[in-house]
């Protein structure tokens, strides 16, 4: 602790006063509010982006890991790509190379890397003791908690995305045009909803970031070699495609592959034909937004409970 | 008049650990209160519960006549806390915390940049308010600290260790600051281990250990209560049990001495209760030399609120401290706390 005061002269009698006029009507009126204002309020969504707005604040006067996250995808892309250029065509399904196989992959693995990874300056948060001023303040809902974080987490997959997509462009793998590109993004996000939800509730049931970052460890790459980001699924052992059909990574990933080369898809489309059953593009869709859905109740006794 | 705030038995264990066991007090508008007691007695987790971080075993907890248990939101509107640690976000300015704040307890925009700039005047930020925290000294850190906590205007504001680890210069602006606060009409509840700090600010005290309130009061009543001056005696540096217990006999027989209490964590010293009178000392001096034994020390003092400590656990609060530091797990109390639950 320093000792030296930039001003060393105390608060007095005589300094400005304590209190003031519209504040206290406003004191006045929150005292006559009693009923709790829930997620759909205003009040939900003032302390919602004040706090994602700390977040934006926090990355643009720290950009390192937003420069991280754009370039590591890239080099993934460009890397994993050339690793296999040469596999000859049509091991890949009906994609003209590897590059355009990947892309898809790339995208949604990036975008479930960062979610996944949302809990972490939470964590930091609970450890250094900030996370209980969130804590005692009435908030509308304490999932503000964790649509603060989706938001910021989705903001930055949007400029990761942004990146890939052009940089698959630039490799030979074409674009989506109009609502296939709104598909993607709309992919793109529920993925990062769902998983940024079970990242900040694993945030408040694990004891602390060691333990965090070791559960992010064993989760992220395995479910990323377990999913079609890779290989498609028929290139598969049929134990791994069993579990990679049951891995939500492949119903964000087969959509967008199947969007970037068919500029004729529809909901209907058969996007993944798995050992079960084939699942059209619509299908894909729902199973997304289940999983987010889940996510975001199952950490629900997390949030009242573990934080109450 | 309606307490600000009223505790009744509350219990709370964090596993086989009961850290609170039945405290009961009851706080008054426009008071400062002070919890007095050894670190690991038990007046973090009593706030914890009465500022909703935790929640209780069993036991009743009101604030302006609202149930921490029942509405903790309308009890988060009406208190505010502000932790031992103080925590901010270094990379943010301290008039962009002080807005998130605003934003949590769902200011509006124009009362919000008005209270801003209030207190960053009272709290004297100046300049510094649009400075990254991270370049705040330890003083301003603790002002801004302050500024959060009272933004909302709280009915009751929660100190826990308002200066620990604070500079002496900065101790004292903040019970000041207190002073004033109490002036202006705010209900204080501040947990000390300090004796010196409650003695100051206090208008009334409750003393905590080992999960219990073991006296409450204001400290000039508590001390009175004991009444007479305090001798302090060491026979030697370390008295063997029988020696002391045997000088213990001979000064209960003096007229003037109304009670001897053994200090055996502090090698056996011997705190003696005597009527208020100058010839004391030198009576207990001259009963020891006739009785052929040496003095290793000896004063005399008004009663402290060390010594309501004292009589009432038959140990210094002192003694206390040092022997909480060697029994508890800072790691462990540390994971407690952040589960809260």
């Amino acid at each position: 602790m320093s000792t030296t005061l930039p001003n060393p002269s105390n608060p007095r009698p005589g300094s400005p006063s304590l209190s003031n006029a519209d504040l206290q009507a406003w004191k006045t009126r929150q005292a006559q509010t009693e009923a709790d204002p829930g997620v759909f309020s205003g009040a939900f969504v003032q302390e919602t982006l004040a706090m994602a707005r700390r977040l934006f604040i926090q990355i643009q006067r720290r950009p390192s890991t937003l420069v991280a996250g754009v370039i590591q995808p890239l080099i993934w892309l460009v890397l994993f790509g050339a690793l296999f250029q040469n596999v000859p065509s049509g091991l890949f399904g009906e994609s003209r190379n590897y590059g355009q196989f990947l892309g898809a992959g790339i995208l949604v693995f990036t975008a479930f890397g960062g979610a996944l990874n949302a809990g972490l300056p939470v964590m930091f948060d609970r450890e250094f003791g900030f996370l209980n001023r969130f804590l005692v303040a009435p908030l509308a809902s304490r999932y503000s908690i964790v649509l603060a974080s989706a938001l910021f987490i989705a903001a930055l997959s949007l400029v990761q995305t942004a990146a890939i997509l052009a940089l698959s462009a630039v490799l030979g793998a074409g674009l989506p045009q109009g609502l296939g590109l709104v598909l993607v993004l709309f992919i793109v996000m529920t993925l990062v909803l769902g998983v940024t939800a079970l990242s900040l509730g694993l945030t408040f049931a694990l004891p602390g970031h060691i333990e965090l970052l070791a559960v992010i460890f064993v989760t992220n790459l395995p479910l990323l070699f377990s999913s079609t980001a890779l290989v498609p699924l028929d290139f598969m052992p049929g134990w791994l495609q069993v579990i990679a059909s049951l891995n939500p990574l492949t119903y964000a990933i087969e959509p967008i592959r199947y969007v970037y080369l068919h500029p004729d898809w529809s909901l209907g489309s058969t996007v993944l034909a798995t050992p079960f059953w084939n699942m059209s593009l619509g299908l894909s869709l729902v199973v997304l937004v289940v999983f987010c859905g889940l996510a975001l109740g199952v950490i629900q006794p997390l949030l009242r409970r573990r934080m109450a | 008049m309606d307490a600000a705030v009223t505790i009744e038995n509350l219990k709370k264990s964090y596993g086989s650990v009961s850290a609170v066991r039945g405290v009961s007090l009851s706080i008054q508008p426009g008071e400062i209160f002070g919890l007095l007691g050894p670190n690991g007695a038990g007046k973090t987790t009593t706030i914890r519960c009465l500022c909703t971080l935790a929640t209780p075993d069993a036991g009743r907890m009101e604030v302006m006549g609202i149930s921490v248990v029942d509405q903790p939101r309308q009890v988060r509107q009406r208190l505010g806390y502000i932790a031992q640690e103080i925590a901010l976000d270094k990379v943010l300015t301290g008039r962009e915390l002080l807005q998130l704040q605003a934003d949590l307890y769902h200011m509006p925009r124009g009362v919000a940049r008005q209270r801003i700039d209030q207190m960053i005047a009272l709290l004297e930020l100046g300049d510094w308010a649009d400075r990254k925290t991270g370049t705040y000294s330890g003083g301003l850190r603790k002002r801004l600290d302050l500024a959060l906590g009272l933004l909302h205007q709280p009915d009751v504001l929660v100190l826990d260790e308002p200066t620990v680890g604070l500079d002496i210069e900065t101790r004292s602006a903040v019970w000041d600051f207190l002073r004033q606060l109490r002036a202006a009409g705010t209900t204080v509840l501040i947990t000390s281990h300090y004796l010196e700090e409650v003695d100051a600010l206090a208008n009334r005290v409750a003393i905590i250990d080992q999960g219990q309130v073991i006296a409450a009061g204001s400290p000039s009543d508590l001390k009175d209560k004991l009444g007479g001056d305090r001798i302090t005696l060491r026979v030697r540096e370390f008295t063997p049990d029988d020696e002391a217990e045997t000088v213990k006999a001979l000064l209960l027989d003096l007229p003037f001495v109304r009670g001897v209490i053994l200090n055996a964590a502090q090698g056996n010293s011997l705190n003696l209760v005597v009527d208020r009178e100058p010839s004391a000392l030198t009576a207990v001096q001259t009963t020891l030399e006739k009785a052929g034994l040496p003095i290793f020390g000896i004063s005399q003092s008004r009663p402290s609120l060390d010594d309501v400590y004292l009589a009432a656990t038959g140990r210094t609060l002192m003694d206390a401290e040092l022997a909480a530091v060697g029994q508890r797990d800072l790691k462990k109390e540390k994971k407690q706390a952040m589960k809260g639950g």
